[in-house]
């Protein structure tokens, strides 16, 4: 089926928050720290502005909590007294006009007397940085497994390396946006988000108003990537205060410099492995150390270190592990969510050291991954036995046969001999990515869904999942149909209202077409029963049902619900983090082949090849978009994305600065799929939007690795970089 | 903010004449940059030079190529002469941001806009381009690889206007344009270079390794004088008396002056008899 | 102050007042009420702003309002949606942002087939960034549309 909205979005006429006429509404701005730290001693207004046309919201403006209601309350919606970041919000103004309103923004001045901010997460903190706890430790966690110390002492080899990763910019093409305003005494928020339900509790929480008087609306969202899936709470809060103390419709659309150096970007990483392996490489110990940059708020932390810390050890059979992870508080403006969630940093660390591994042991890279890739009825970190069925090796042979990887070895070693400056190199990933909310995360959401009959025999999907181009409108379209036998044309996806749809659980965590469709799938069963028919009913038979059960019901709603049932078999101690961490995993080898120029060590990708298992690919063309958008994403922030940081804020925060790939930079990629059904999963499907962000960056340095013989170990790795390492090594 | 419109360059001429603030508008494409946020920028006068037709042709004569004061670089994209004699030309226009820029980029624009890491300039300059600036008190005409005086200060009064660019047709036994960029397109240059053979001499031209675009005296006299170079290294002196590459936003003087050594090595090795 | 301008907007004349300090995207957006055409960075960059002045594709974002008087405008909504099969098939949009701008320069590449005889879809369609497709689907919809032209209707592009 192809993209049920797609030729909205390519005619021009989908319609996202900025493009909403809104009549009499004010343009709102906000007013930002100057100073990553320290006590707001003055906040002056110039007089720039005729200060009686601005409305003006500060801290005192907030009814009930001043806090951002996410995993911790420490988050302020304005900052009082205090301020913990470059660019935290202080004040908000709105004006008419929205030019008016930047010069009125321009024309406050924050004054802010400093005190030391914490720059370097990667620094023990000195007693006067301490803002967070003891240490500025925002979060600890911890894996076990078996006895790693007596492992790595008996251990014939042990090899250490350090990895980095530094932030990166969802950049979304459609920024920041949200409008608010007062419908009788329904305070209404409309905008480009992920999660409603979230914004929708942060804003009852900040405002006091329970759930009657606050409506929460997504708009089409330009892109996500996890950027949308906590930020949208802060600018509903501001656009919410702004419209409750105006009295009038208020409109925040974020220009892009403003986005990039306000909102959150991927936690930054450092990780340590030591491994202790045989002589012919097999597995004996993984002791890895993760430590990732919180910056100055909690967020959505503590989940990042988690998931990061359950990928850490890799998609591998080992007796012995041990992870120890920390996030870090600093005075950084905030990370949060962004696809991969953690995973890609871990597995980046580990699929490069999996590298410098096979280099130390003189082993191929390829017959290292095939020792020690998980076999049914082998375990993971967190003792969880994977007997899923799929042939983890068959994948990597896939891999390894689309790209030719041999073949181009041979023929790499010709080129690079008798090249002057270009070099080229292949390199590879395995890897996993675990679909859904970790351990009993999904249960703790208690997904809840309805499937409507509607009185001309239609159906409706009323759900709190959005689209923002990964096909959430298509795939929910064609579960639906699918299972009852309709035409698409016959299936409505209603609008993520909170007024109308039940809280079915963020658009997070690849978790959207397994879980929630899951439920898509039951909801629409029960639908079926409720009209007298059973699970062979279909097509016209379940339309005629229904029609003849409105008639006989005037005026009454006909849903069918699901609410989430955790898969059979499925145990997690969270105290311990040991046992099943996923329902499901997916798993991919990806391939990528490089020509470095060493006159300017400039790194280009000349091919890529994704391989992966998903369950069931439901939709090809969105699944193989998926996969394709994930690895040029990847491979921008392996090679060209790079976060300029000053006082703890980007400081390259244009698009002219901050460089993501364009067409010219980034190779066709090659998609696969291989095919194994999730019996929990909707149709069979396992997550798929995370997976293709987790590989590039290893398999990408890998190929540099092999192609220079330099040993990489950060990413970005820039040409400046590259040339650095070349140097020191030649 | 106030715009001043015309139809033809002597009325144009007039209005810069008369007020020395005022500031001439062409393509956009460097001005209108993140237009909104820069409110002080809407507080001034502009004058729009758009309708002067006349300055949108390029030329051909016997002696010389022409380009008008609003030719853009799809202009020259365009003109298969351009392509044949003076590839150069077509090569940095192509490396000018995307298609949208290049339709309404001018030349001029780029010359007087005087970043230190333009595309357009360091081509015009190792073709010899001479910059025709006309003003209500006549026409002035200056070598670009004279034109700049400091780092975003050239010789250009408040009310000249750039309408010509004049560049000599010779034969060139050797022409090379490099643009090293963090992308292979919408990339300013980390390190630009353009280099020229003919009988007037060696052209070595520099972009993003100084506070202006500039020749280079020392490489163009190793050249000249036929050193004997055995590889990138030995360049380096003459380089570290050329140019002053700094660490900025974009990458390090560290990284520029080794990619300028070899760039220049592995482009001039072969037709210099070099290892 | 501002300026009376006329100019021709998909085909049909148009007569405003413009303000001096105004962007054709602006215009177009606010004014004009035709929001297909999107603001991405506001700095030449990305294109999602791209409309076709006088029959070249140009970011709206950096066009003053009052340099199209006496031009040719069109936007996205003028655009023939016949011509999208390829688009919708192979995967050029997934949230939609940049495709706007996208399909604007996509046509007029493919309008144009004599430049894949020394460009490549790729390097003409750098000007549109796209952080959801990867820019395959983008790419092989361009290249469809054209036929065979060149490397799979990719271009040759410089050797």
């Amino acid at each position: 089926m192809q993209r049920r909205e797609g030729l909205a979005k390519l005619t021009g006429r989908e319609r996202y928050v900025d493009d909403l006429p809104l009549e009499g509404a004010l343009w709102g701005m906000t007013v930002r720290s100057p100073a990553p730290r320290g006590r707001v001693t003055a906040v002056r207004f110039r007089p720039d502005v005729n200060w009686s046309e601005i409305v003006v919201v500060d801290y005192r403006d907030v009814p009930a909590a001043n806090e951002i209601l996410l995993i911790e309350r420490d988050q302020p919606v304005l900052a009082a007294a205090y301020v913990r970041h470059v660019h935290e919000a202080v004040l908000l103004v709105a004006h008419p006009s929205r030019e008016m309103a930047r010069r009125a923004a321009r024309a406050v001045d924050v004054v802010v007397a400093p005190e030391p901010p914490a720059l370097d997460f990667r620094a023990p903190p000195r007693p006067e940085q301490i803002q967070f706890g003891r240490d500025n430790v925002l979060k600890r966690l911890q894996i076990a497994k078996g006895d790693v110390e007596q492992a790595l002492a008996r251990a014939p080899v042990v090899v250490e390396g350090v990895y980095e990763t530094g932030a990166q910019e969802h950049v979304y093409l459609e920024t920041q946006g949200m409008i608010a305003w007062l419908e009788n005494d329904v305070l209404v928020v409309k905008g480009s988000m992920q999660c409603p339900y979230y914004v929708l509790n942060a804003l009852q929480h900040a405002l006091g108003r329970d759930e009657r008087r606050v409506r929460v609306i997504q708009t089409p969202t330009g892109g996500g990537f996890g950027g949308k899936e906590e930020y949208p709470s802060t600018i509903a809060l501001h656009a919410a205060l702004l419209a409750l103390k105006a009295g009038r419709p208020v409109k925040m659309v974020y220009d892009r410099p403003e986005d990039m150096a306000s909102t959150t970007k991927r936690h930054p990483s450092l990780v340590r492995h030591r491994t202790a392996l045989t002589t012919d490489g097999r597995l004996l110990a993984q002791d890895i150390e993760v430590v990732l940059d919180g910056g100055a708020y909690v967020t959505l932390s503590p989940v990042v270190l988690s998931r990061g810390i359950i990928h850490a050890a890799g998609p591998y059979a080992c007796d012995n592990v041990r992870i120890v992870g920390r996030a870090m508080f600093t005075n950084a403006v905030p990370f949060g969510a962004f696809r991969g969630f953690g995973a890609p940093q871990t597995l980046f660390a580990l699929e490069r050291h999996m590298d410098v591994i096979a280099r130390a042991l003189g082993l191929d890279p390829v017959e290292l991954r095939r020792r020690n890739l998980l076999r049914d009825g082998q375990s993971t970190a967190t003792g969880q036995v994977i007997r899923d069925g799929t042939d983890r090796i068959a994948v990597l042979e896939r891999a390894l046969a689309l790209s030719g990887y041999r073949e181009k070895q041979h023929s790499h070693a010709a080129f690079n001999a008798a090249q002057r400056s270009q070099r080229r190199g292949i390199g590879l990933a395995t890897f996993y990515h675990g679909a859904g909310f970790t351990g009993g995360g999904e249960v703790h959401l208690n997904s809840r869904l309805q499937v409507a009959g509607l009185p001309d025999g239609r159906v409706e999907v009323l759900s709190a999942n959005i689209e923002m181009g990964q096909g959430t409108l298509t795939v929910f379209t064609q579960i639906v149909a699918d299972r009852l036998g309709l035409a698409p044309e016959e299936v409505v996806i209603g609008e993520p209202d909170t007024a109308r749809v039940p809280n079915s659980g963020p658009t997070v965590a690849s978790r959207t077409t397994m879980v929630v469709g899951r439920l898509i799938e039951r909801a629409a069963d029960d639908l079926r029963h409720r009209v007298g028919l059973d699970d062979r009913a279909r097509g016209a038979a379940v339309k005629d049902a229904i029609m003849r059960w409105h008639r006989e019901h005037r005026g009454e709603p006909l849903l069918g619900e699901a609410v989430y049932e955790r898969p059979p078999g499925i145990a997690w101690d969270e105290e311990r983090y040991q046992g099943d961490a996923y329902a499901a995993f997916a798993w991919a080898a990806y391939v990528a082949e490089v020509e470095v120029d060493l006159r300017t060590c400039t790194t280009r990708v000349i091919d890529f090849v994704a391989v992966q298992e998903v369950g069931k690919v439901i939709n090809p063309t969105l699944a193989r978009g998926q996969v394709q958008g994930g690895v040029v994403q990847g491979l921008g922030w392996a090679l060209m994305e790079e976060c300029k940081v000053e006082n703890g804020a980007m400081i390259n925060n244009q698009l002219t600065n901050y460089i993501i790939p364009t067409s010219d930079d980034v190779p066709p990629i090659r998609v696969a799929f291989v095919e194994n059904l999730y019996p929990h999963g909707a149709q069979g499907a396992k997550g798929l939007g995370e997976l293709p962000i987790d590989g590039p960056a290893p398999a990408i340095l890998n190929a540099v690795a092999a192609a220079t013989g330099a040993d990489p170990r950060a990413i970005p790795l820039t040409a400046e970089r590259l040339m650095e390492i070349v140097e020191r090594t030649h | 903010m106030r715009v001043l419109l015309a139809d033809r360059v002597p009325e144009a001429l007039g209005l810069l004449a008369g007020d020395g603030a005022a500031i001439p508008v062409a393509g956009g494409t460097d001005l209108l940059v993140h237009w909104p946020v820069r409110i002080d920028a809407h507080d001034r006068t502009y004058v729009d030079l758009s309708r002067l037709e006349d300055l949108k042709p390029l030329r051909w004569s016997d002696r010389e190529l022409v380009l008008g004061g609003l030719t853009t670089y799809w202009d020259v994209i365009q003109d298969e002469r351009i392509g044949r004699e003076f590839p150069l030309l077509v090569r940095a226009a192509r490396q000018v941001g995307a298609i949208q820029i290049q339709a309404r980029g001018t030349w001029a624009g780029n010359i007087v806009n005087a970043s230190p890491a333009a595309d357009g300039v360091p081509v015009l300059m190792a073709y010899d381009a001479v910059v025709v600036l006309e003003s209500g008190r006549g026409r002035e005409e200056v070598p670009l690889d004279h034109f700049y005086t400091g780092y975003k200060e050239m010789r250009r009064r408040a009310d000249q206007l750039v309408v010509a660019i004049r560049i000599p047709r010779r034969p060139y036994s050797y022409q090379v344009f490099e643009k090293v960029g963090s992308r292979r397109a919408q990339a300013i240059a980390k390190v630009g270079l353009a280099v020229t053979r003919s009988d007037a001499g060696w052209r070595v031209v520099a972009a993003s390794m100084a506070p202006t675009i500039r020749r280079c005296p020392m490489l163009e006299r190793l050249l000249e004088q036929r050193v004997q170079v055995a590889h990138p290294g030995d360049l380096v002196p003459a380089i570290t008396q050329d140019v002053s590459p700094i660490d900025d936003v974009r990458s390090t003087a560290e990284y520029r002056r080794r990619v300028m050594a070899r760039v220049l090595y592995d482009d001039l090795r072969e037709t210099c008899g070099w290892p | 102050m501002t300026l009376s301008i006329g100019f021709t907007l998909n085909g049909k004349a148009v007569s405003m007042e413009a303000d001096p300090a105004e962007r054709l995207l602006d215009t177009l957006r606010y004014r004009l009420g035709l929001t297909g055409t999107k603001e991405g960075c506001g700095e030449g960059e990305c294109g999602a702003c791209t409309v076709y002045l006088d029959g070249l594709p140009v970011n709206s974002c950096l066009v003053p309002t009052y340099q199209v008087r006496g031009a040719r405008v069109e936007t996205i909504e003028a655009l023939d949606p016949v011509q999208l099969g390829p688009f919708l098939e192979q995967g050029a949009t997934q949230c939609g942002a940049c495709t706007p701008g996208v399909v604007m320069t996509a046509l007029w590449i493919s309008a144009h087939p004599e430049l894949l005889e020394t460009h490549t879809v790729r390097e003409l369609m750098a000007g549109n960034l796209c952080r959801c497709t990867g820019y395959d689907g983008i790419v092989d919809a361009v290249a469809t549309t054209i036929g065979e032209v060149g490397e799979g209707g990719r271009g040759k592009g410089e050797a």
